[in-house]
């Protein structure tokens, strides 16, 4: 994975602009779409049984249009530099290829994220196992991802 | 294991539409609330990781509780290792296809579906079936 993507920075940081760059529209898709999936897992689940339904709990619902905003985001932001359309092209690519790499990282976290929902269910309230759930995916990742940066810078 | 009661059948097609659309819109607004945050994270490769955060799940898990109970949650939760591990080669198929193959975003994250589809049923089919 670390020929996929180059290391960069180290600091995580909140760029407040980035949210005045998505349209409206824009997060409305998302809002569609992840609420269509949320709802065709639970009749998948209805249907075929939760074993079935399951599966669908890591679904990549929202990650082409995701993905596809990051790059239209970056084409924008080098079009305004002046950049070329090939060099403006490539470097949106890159930009949309780092985040999908990013995501592969996730799903470690995802993976995690279940075990506690698979072994803790029933175990402990509700609200705690998705809480430790949330909180262990979160952790994971986060370690994931420096530990990677660490070793490959 | 489905508490709902299927005696008045009027009443439970209601009640089935509710709760379809109570996931639509819990699913919407948790998906909204993830994507916020992962437009607004820097660098990429960490804002990347909320691609893969557990929307669908916490929305769809939330329910499942209420209506459903823990052990069909917990059945739910192990079937999602396998789609964890599907959206980590759909995660990677994707990267590879826009950095090496320098594919569009939304050609290369449709394409990629095929590998989550074969990854996860075939996982299911030899672990879970």
């Amino acid at each position: 994975m670390g020929h996929l993507s180059p290391v960069g920075e180290l600091k995580v940081r909140l760029k407040l602009s980035a949210f005045k760059q998505t349209r409206w529209y824009e997060y409305l898709i998302r809002f569609v779409f992840g609420g269509l999936v949320t709802a065709a897992t639970g009749l998948i689940a209805q249907k075929y049984g939760p074993v079935v339904g399951g599966l669908f709990l890591a679904f990549p619902s929202i990650f082409p249009a995701s993905v596809t905003l990051v790059q239209t985001h970056k084409e924008k932001q080098e079009k305004k530099e002046g950049k070329g359309k090939q060099l403006r092209q490539r470097m949106a690519r890159q930009a949309a290829g780092v985040t999908s790499a990013g995501a592969a990282i996730g799903s470690v976290g995802l993976f995690c994220f279940a075990v506690v929902i698979w072994q803790m269910s029933g175990r402990l309230p509700p609200w705690l196992v998705l809480a430790l759930a949330l909180a262990i995916w979160l952790g994971v990742n986060v370690f994931v991802w420096w530990a990677r940066r660490k070793i490959l810078s | 294991m489905n508490r709902i009661s299927i005696a008045d059948p009027i009443h439970f097609q209601n009640i089935v539409t509710m709760e379809i659309l109570l996931r639509f819109l819990i699913g919407g607004i948790v998906v909204s609330i993830f994507a916020v945050i992962s437009d607004m994270l820097r660098p990429r490769s960490f804002s990347g990781l909320f691609g893969a955060a557990p929307t669908v799940a916490l929305a769809t898990l939330g329910i499942t509780y209420a209506l459903k109970g823990s052990s069909y949650a917990a059945t739910e939760g192990r079937s999602m290792l396998a789609g964890a591990v599907a959206l980590c080669v759909y995660s990677l198929l994707t990267s590879y296809l826009l950095l090496k193959r320098n594919w569009s975003s939304l050609p290369a994250a449709l394409l990629a579906f095929v590998g989550w589809f074969a990854v996860s049923f075939g996982l299911w089919a030899i672990f879970l079936r």
